[in-house]
């Protein structure tokens, strides 16, 4: 067996198109505890969308409903009875706004995650390609932005967008808005030094020789090759967003409890029923959100482990000696260091 | 930690690596480059959390609007100087920051420098503590994985590391707290320390400010175990934040050295497979760490916010939050200058030390 070459596609290029796929054509590399990791990451994922995507038709209540036919709603009550995980102190339905909060958490995973991946994606490879003190500047900011507490960071841009509350639109905006600040430099980074590599590449120098403008170049030659690590990033940073956005709520900066339901919000309220005892208002939303990061992770995880050929599994460990670190690993490793 | 803060941040932003691409350049240069970089850091961090600020809205309608007529929070607003052009009020703040001089708050009215050292020393306890606890749990339990690859053990550390950095930390906090402190009721549910052993402490001559280190020195034992027990839970839920990636990073590294000829000729030679790992393959694999290390001292200060807010443990996270709330410039100011001296301080450290160990990083 010869050695991989660092930029092997992982995928049988002459294989059908839906075999290539990223998740797909990962799950047919995959072996023993990989495939179920992979496989258990699926199915966690696969829930949270379905409880996002149907929340209207799941949740036995709406997320800021306080009353119904029989009055309002106790507070505080133990689970059990027509509300199946029990009250908040402010009256909701603590099983209702556990499977609301899936649908916020989910819109705002697309916006921070598609804004970010946008506009870091066009600076890196402007920046990468132009070079010059365009680049140096850039790099200079994105480091500051990325060395420093993303959390601080989205905290701060939180109270800039919305003015501390929010409606659910808003809300949604402005916490996707805060996360995307602090997801940019990552795209960033990733793009722009791939880009800075695919430069000296033999197919750029020919796109020019044929006269194509730059535009052409970086949109096409360039684009194309340089966000072959998207997939996994977007996991992680998807796993990270939901964090942030916990964290935002569970200090007071994130949506309004009328507007949409978001755990971290309930989690900062359940923090004081702690104290007296009162679990299910925390260790419900709480459970929900370890489970959705932990199903993200381990799908991210799982990509990333095997584009890397060391960490494959037996069957393509005996293929030793691969490349030191790909790219797609250390960005795995750059992004998910980050994590909370 | 003084020294830290009185060392004014230059506002040298035309300091711009001026390196070509050139190969050249030895140890020196590479460490004169990154050093110079610090301050372009800091000045940007700052400049950012200055405009930033700034839209959000002033300090004095945030405490008084609605409460007082409009000409005279406008007054108010007049004699405290945030009715001039905002770039004026910038390079007032690049001025006196400059002079080493922070301010006073606004919302409480304490100089910036005294609250940053008593909050410090708190937050600088629960770090170093977590950072403890992470690496005692995440270096062996690393190794461990590595060595029983594929095994169950490496299953179950997998999902266990998984599960450490997926759980919030203020949901950890809070499961612990429930467990520990209201089921059992072995450990205290928040703060940093008793009333009495906190004005016990405080009364000291000089105290640091780092509890277990002031019941130390004035032999206070009973302070000294109620200190202890109130750092418990705060440690371990920022601390297993940190401990999964740690854990994670060592296997996959320990993986790595497992793989090479000198481990092989180690076993041949007859070495025991627990010094191949703790000895031979770990030291090699340190180098990612420790780089991994400096970007964790960031993660540990946006945790550090959520671990004192859960725990109520008054460290700089804490005050954060609350100057944040009341818009409160100059505390925040302080507060992100301070943050981004250590941040880049500590990357400027570690970058120096994966250079010293590794000279293909120096370009």
């Amino acid at each position: 067996m010869s050695v991989l070459p660092a930029n092997e596609p992982l995928a049988n290029p002459r294989a059908p198109f839906y075999r290539r796929l990223p998740v797909v054509s990962h799950f047919n590399k995959s072996v023993g505890l990989q495939r179920g990791m992979l496989v258990a990451g699926l199915v966690l994922t696969g829930l949270f969308l379905l409880t996002a995507l149907l929340a209207p038709l799941l949740a036995p209540f709406g997320f800021s409903q306080l009353a119904d036919a029989d009055g309002n709603f106790p507070t505080q009550e133990a689970p059990g009875g027509k509300h199946l995980l029990g009250t908040t102190v402010g009256g909701y339905d603590v099983l209702s706004r556990v499977i609301w909060g899936a649908q916020a958490a989910l819109f705002v995973i697309v916006v921070a995650v598609l804004m970010s991946i946008v506009i870091g994606v066009i600076l890196g490879l402007v920046s990468g390609y132009i070079g010059g003190w365009l680049d140096r500047i850039l790099v200079v900011i994105a480091d500051a932005v990325y060395a420093f507490p993303s959390l601080l960071v989205a905290i701060v841009m939180a109270i800039v967008i919305s003015g501390g509350q929010s409606s659910l639109i808003g809300g949604i905006f402005a916490a996707g808005t805060a996360i995307t600040l602090v997801f940019i430099p990552q795209y960033f980074r990733v793009i722009r030094a791939e880009t800075v590599r695919l430069k000296a590449e033999p197919f750029v120098e020919s796109a020019k020789v044929v006269g194509a403008s730059n535009i052409r170049i970086m949109s096409r030659h360039i684009y194309r090759n340089a966000t072959r690590t998207l997939p996994l990033i977007f996991t992680l940073n998807a796993s990270e967003a939901i964090l942030t956005l916990a964290a935002l709520g569970f200090l007071g900066f994130g949506i309004e409890p009328s507007s949409a339901a978001e755990w971290g919000y309930d989690l900062n309220k359940a923090l004081a029923d702690t104290t007296s005892g009162i679990w299910w208002t925390g260790l419900f939303p709480g459970v929900a959100m370890v489970l959705t990061v932990v199903g993200l992770t381990l799908v991210g995880e799982s990509i990333n482990d095997l584009n890397d050929p060391r960490l494959r599994g037996r069957k393509a460990a005996g293929t030793a000696g691969g490349p030191d670190s790909s790219a797609a690993a250390q960005a795995a490793i750059s992004a998910d260091v980050r994590g909370f | 930690m003084t020294t830290l803060i009185d060392a004014p941040p230059s506002d040298a932003d035309g300091i711009l690596p001026s390196s070509k691409k050139s190969s050249g350049g030895g140890l020196g240069q590479y460490i004169l480059i990154r050093f110079l970089l610090i301050f372009p850091t800091i000045f940007i961090l700052v400049t950012m959390v200055f405009f930033l600020m700034r839209i959000t809205g002033d300090p004095i309608t945030t405490a008084m609007g609605g409460r007082l007529p409009m000409e005279q929070l406008q007054e108010r607003i007049h004699n405290a100087g945030y009715d001039r052009p905002i770039l004026v009020q910038y390079f007032e703040y690049l001025g006196q920051l400059a002079t080493g001089n922070f301010g006073r708050t606004l919302s409480d009215n304490r100089a910036v420098s005294e609250m940053l050292t008593t909050y410090g020393a708190a937050t600088l306890e629960l770090s170093v503590n977590a950072l403890i606890l992470a690496l005692l749990v995440g270096i062996p339990l690393g190794m461990i994985a590595a060595q029983r690859r594929d095994h169950a053990p490496d299953a179950v550390l997998r999902v266990f590391a998984i599960l450490c950095y997926a759980t919030p930390v203020f949901f950890a906090g809070m499961l612990l707290k429930l467990t520990f402190s209201v089921w059992l009721g072995w450990l205290p549910v928040a703060g940093r320390a008793k009333t009495s052993s906190e004005l016990a402490l405080n009364s000291l001559e000089a105290p640091t400010g780092i509890y277990w280190l002031d019941a130390l020195r004035s032999g206070n034992m009973a302070a000294l175990g109620d200190v202890t027990a109130h750092a418990v839970l705060p440690a371990v839920a920022l601390g297993l934040l940190t401990a999964g990636i740690f854990l994670r990073l060592v296997r996959t590294n320990v993986i790595g050295t497992l793989g090479k000829d000198y481990v092989e000729a180690g076993r041949s030679r007859g070495v025991s497979e627990f010094r191949l790992v703790t000895k031979h393959a770990y030291k090699p694999a340190l180098i990612p760490i420790i780089t991994v290390m400096g970007l964790q001292i960031a993660v540990m200060l946006g945790g550090a916010v959520l671990t004192e807010k859960t725990f109520e443990w008054k460290g700089l996270g804490f005050q954060l939050a609350n100057y944040l709330t009341a818009r409160d410039f100059v505390a925040v100011q302080g507060i992100v200058v301070l943050l981004a001296i250590i941040v880049a301080v500590t990357n400027f450290i570690v970058d120096i030390v994966a250079a010293l160990i590794d000279p293909r990083v120096r370009y």
